[in-house]
C-alpha cells in the first residue's frame, strides 16, 4: 500500500521509526502523550511506545527545554515540542545559555542530541502569538541548528537527520501546510542532509531563495510569471542555519538576480544575511539588486489582517517583473 | 524518619554541632570514621585555601574575576559527602567545596577562573556539570537528570545547588515542580548565603523560611543549619537515600553565611558592616568542626599547621601549573560548536589565520 502522507503525518511518521529504531529516544512536551498533540503531530506514540517514552509535561516551556538539557547530558535523546513558535520564549534563556552551548562550554565533554519541534508561521487565521516566524532570532545563535521543511518528503527526512544529528536542532514545522497536501514518500526510515538546500524549479532569469509555507506561494507567483516568459530557478533553503550558500551563490551567479521570499520581518531577517552572503561571493555577477518579499516589520496581525501581512503570490510576482526588468 | 516530623514552616534549624563543635544531637550524629573526618576537615581547609590563594592571585592581578566560597565549606563538603561515585552534581558557580568531594581537579577549577574553556572538560567519571552562570538555569538540568534516571530505570541520584537569591526565579520552581510530578531523584539544596550580590534575602522572598517552598510542590523540605557539616551530610544522605527507594526530590535550605564578596568585583562593605560578618565569623563552620575535631583529640594545632603548609603547597604549585601557560589555541574557539565545523565557521577560522599569519 502506498504511503502517501501530509507533513504532520510525516512527521508522526518519522518520530514513529526512529522510536522503533532508537530505544534512547523520548518525545514530551505539552498535551503530546494522551492527546497526541495540539496538531497530532505525535498522535498514537504513546500508546504505541508507552507513557515512558512519550509523556505530557507541566506547562512550562523554559523546563521543557531545560530538562531536556539534563536528559541528553544523561543519556537520552530527547525530542521535545514546543506548542507553537510563540511560546518558545520562555525557554530562550536554555536554548541559548545552554543548548546552543554545552558542547563549547565543556570543550566536547558534554553533548546535546536533542531536537525542539515547533509550528511555526502565520496563515491559519489563529490567535495572537501563534503565527509567528522568529526563526532568525534562533538562526543567530551559535550552536544551534534551525531546520524548516517544506514538504511531506523533506519533513520526514530532514526530522529523522535532526534527530539522529550529535547536536541539538530547532525544527520549525510550517503549521500552514501541515494538511495542505500529501505525497508518496518511503514507509522506512531515510535521512536527508541538514545544512543542504534544494532546487525546486531550475530557471535561467533570477533566483527565488525561500522557505516553509512559502515555497508554495513562490511556486504559484512562478505560475504566473512563467505565462510572461520568465523563469524563476527556486531555491528551497530547507536548513536556516548553517545555511546552504553555495546553493544560492552558484545559482546567482548563473541569473544574476535575486529575490528572498520569507514570511518573517523584513528588518533583520534571514533574508539580510542571504544578501549579505550573494554580495560577498557574486557581487560582480548582479544585474539588479537583491530584493526581498517579506512579512512587515509589525507584529504579526489577527487573522483579519494577516493575509495583507504574509507575502501572496501576486505581491511576489509584481516584484518578480520588476527585478527582471531592473 | 526525620523529614515527617520536620516542619519547614517554622524556623527551626536541623543541627548536630552546636557553634563550640559540642554534640547536640547524639542520636543523629554520622557514624563516620576518623579518616573520613579528617578528609572532610582537610577538604574543608583545602577549599579555603584554594579560596585565598585565588584572591591573592586575583590582587595581584595574575587571576581573573574568582567567586570565593568562604563561609560556605561545610554547606558544600557536607552535602557532596553524601554522594556516591555514581552520583550527579549540578552545580551553579561557586561550588568549591562540591566540585573537590567529587573528584573535579583543581587545574580545571583554576583553569576555568583563569579564563580557559578546558576548565569545564571534566575528567572521564567526573560526574560534574560545567558552571551554570545563569541564575537558577542549572535546577531545570539537574531535574532532567532525575528524570532520565526514572526513565532509564538507574538509581543513581542528582545534587543540585543554587542561592538565595536564584529561588526567586522562575527556572526555580519549574525545575522543582518538573522533578516533584516524575518523582525524580534530585535533592535541591538552597545555599541561603543570605545575600544575593547585594540584595539582602528578606528581599528576595516574604516566606519565613525557604524551605517552606517545598511544601507547595508536595515534598520534604527542611531548614538546615549550613555551617554544620554532620548537620548537612545527614541531611543530604537522608534525602539521598529516600530519592534511590523512589521516594522522589527534597529540598533543603542550609542556612549559611557569605564570608567573602560575591565576586573579587563585588565591595561587601557597601551593604553590610563589620559586626554583622563578625558576628558571623563566630559561626564559622571550619572553627566549629576544628573545636569539634580538637575536642575529640584527632587533631591539634600542630598537626593543622602542617596540613595548611601541605596544602598551600598544593595549591601554589596546581596554580602555576596553568599560569601563563593557559591561553585559548584560535581552533578551540571554532571547533566544539558542533561535532562537525560548518562551512561558515570553518571560512571564518580560515580568514582569520590568514589574516595572523599575514601580519607577521
Amino acid at each position: 500500500m502506498a504511503n502517501i502522507l501530509n507533513i504532520v503525518q510525516a512527521v508522526n511518521q518519522a518520530l514513529e521509526n526512529e522510536m522503533e529504531n532508537d530505544p534512547t529516544i523520548v518525545v514530551y512536551g505539552e498535551d503530546v502523550g494522551l492527546e497526541g498533540g495540539v496538531f497530532r503531530a505525535t498522535a498514537g506514540l504513546q500508546k504505541k511506545f508507552g507513557e515512558k517514552r512519550v509523556f505530557d509535561a507541566p506547562l512550562a516551556e523554559s523546563a521543557i527545554v531545560g530538562t531536556g538539557v539534563g536528559m541528553a547530558i544523561n543519556g537520552l535523546k530527547p525530542v521535545v515540542e514546543l506548542q507553537f513558535m510563540g511560546f518558545s520564549y520562555p525557554a530562550f534563556n536554555q536554548i541559548i545559555s545552554h543548548v546552543a552551548r554545552m558542547r563549547n562550554r565543556s570543550r566536547g565533554r558534554y553533548t546535546l542530541p536533542m531536537v525542539i519541534r515547533a509550528p511555526y508561521g502565520g496563515g491559519i487565521r489563529a490567535l495572537e502569538h501563534h503565527s509567528e516566524s522568529t526563526e532568525a532570532l534562533y538562526a543567530h545563535i551559535p550552536g544551534l541548528k534551525v531546520v524548516i521543511p517544506s514538504t511531506p518528503y523533506d519533513a520526514k527526512g530532514l526530522l529523522i537527520a535532526a534527530i539522529r544529528d550529535p547536536d541539538p536542532v530547532l525544527f520549525l514545522e510550517p503549521k500552514r501546510i501541515y494538511r495542505a497536501f500529501k505525497q508518496e514518500i518511503p514507509e522506512n526510515a531515510y535521512e536527508l542532509p541538514i545544512g543542504k538546500a534544494k532546487i525546486v524549479e531550475e530557471g535561467e532569469d533570477l533566483t527565488i531563495i525561500s522557505w516553509g509555507a512559502m515555497v508554495r506561494e513562490v511556486q504559484k507567483a512562478s505560475e504566473m510569471v512563467k505565462e510572461k516568459g520568465i523563469y524563476p530557478e527556486i531555491i528551497d533553503l530547507r536548513t536556516i542555519s548553517p545555511m546552504d550558500r553555495e546553493s544560492f551563490v552558484e545559482s546567482v551567479k548563473k541569473t544574476g538576480r535575486a529575490l528572498i521570499v520569507h514570511e518573517a520581518p523584513k528588518s533583520f531577517g534571514p533574508g539580510a544575511e542571504i544578501i549579505s552572503v550573494i554580495n560577498e561571493k557574486a557581487f560582480l555577477h548582479l544585474e539588479a539588486p537583491p530584493t526581498r518579499v517579506t512579512g512587515f516589520d509589525t507584529t504579526f496581525p489577527l487573522p483579519r489582517g494577516e493575509n495583507h501581512y504574509l507575502p501572496s503570490p501576486e505581491r511576489i510576482a509584481k516584484t518578480i517583473e520588476d527585478l527582471v526588468k531592473y | 524518619m526525620r523529614f515527617e516530623s520536620v516542619k519547614p514552616l517554622e524556623e527551626n534549624h536541623y543541627r548536630i554541632l552546636d557553634i563550640d563543635g559540642k554534640v547536640i544531637n547524639q542520636e543523629k550524629l554520622p557514624n563516620l570514621t576518623d579518616d573520613q573526618l579528617l578528609y572532610l576537615y582537610r577538604t574543608m581547609l583545602f577549599s579555603r585555601t584554594i579560596d585565598e590563594k585565588a584572591l591573592s592571585y586575583q590582587r595581584q592581578g595574575r587571576m581573573l574575576t574568582y567567586a570565593p566560597n568562604l563561609g560556605q565549606e561545610a554547606t558544600q563538603v557536607g552535602s557532596a559527602y553524601a554522594m556516591e561515585k555514581e552520583d550527579w552534581l549540578v552545580p551553579a558557580f561557586r561550588e568549591l567545596g562540591a566540585w573537590l568531594v567529587r573528584g573535579v581537579p583543581l587545574k580545571n577549577i583554576y583553569l576555568y577562573w583563569y579564563g580557559n574553556e578546558w576548565g569545564s572538560h571534566m575528567p572521564e567519571g567526573v560526574k560534574v556539570l560545567p558552571v551554570s552562570v545563569p541564575i537558577g538555569s542549572q535546577f531545570q538540568h539537574a531535574a532532567g537528570i532525575g528524570i532520565a534516571n526514572n526513565i532509564k530505570g538507574e538509581k543513581n541520584v542528582v545534587v543540585t545547588y543554587i542561592g538565595d537569591g536564584g529561588t526567586s526565579h522562575g527556572d526555580f520552581h519549574e525545575a522543582i515542580n518538573f522533578a516533584a510530578v516524575f518523582n525524580a531523584p534530585v535533592i535541591f539544596i538552597i545555599q541561603n548565603n543570605q545575600y544575593a550580590i547585594s540584595t539582602k534575602r528578606k528581599s528576595q522572598t516574604k516566606s519565613e523560611t525557604l524551605a517552606q517552598k517545598a511544601l507547595a510542590y508536595g515534598i520534604p523540605g527542611i531548614l538546615v543549619d549550613g555551617n554544620d557539616i554532620f548537620a548537612m551530610y545527614s541531611a543530604t544522605r537522608e534525602a539521598i537515600e529516600r530519592a534511590r527507594n523512589g521516594g522522589g526530590p527534597t529540598l533543603i535550605e542550609a542556612y549559611t553565611y557569605r564570608l567573602g564578596a560575591h565576586t573579587t568585583s563585588d565591595d561587601p562593605t557597601l551593604y553590610r558592616d563589620d559586626k554583622e560578618v563578625e558576628e558571623w565569623k563566630e559561626k564559622d563552620p571550619v572553627l566549629r568542626f576544628k573545636r569539634y575535631l580538637l575536642n575529640k583529640n584527632l587533631i591539634s594545632e600542630e598537626w593543622e599547621e602542617n596540613l595548611k603548609k601541605e596544602l598551600e603547597e598544593e595549591v601554589v604549585s596546581s596554580f602555576e601549573a596553568i599560569e601563563n601557560k593557559s591561553d585559548t589555541e584560535i581552533e578551540d574557539i571554532f571547533k566544539y560548536h558542533f561535532e562537525k565545523m560548518p562551512p561558515q565557521l570553518e571560512e571564518q577560522l580560515r580568514e582569520y589565520k590568514d589574516f595572523l599569519e599575514g601580519g607577521k
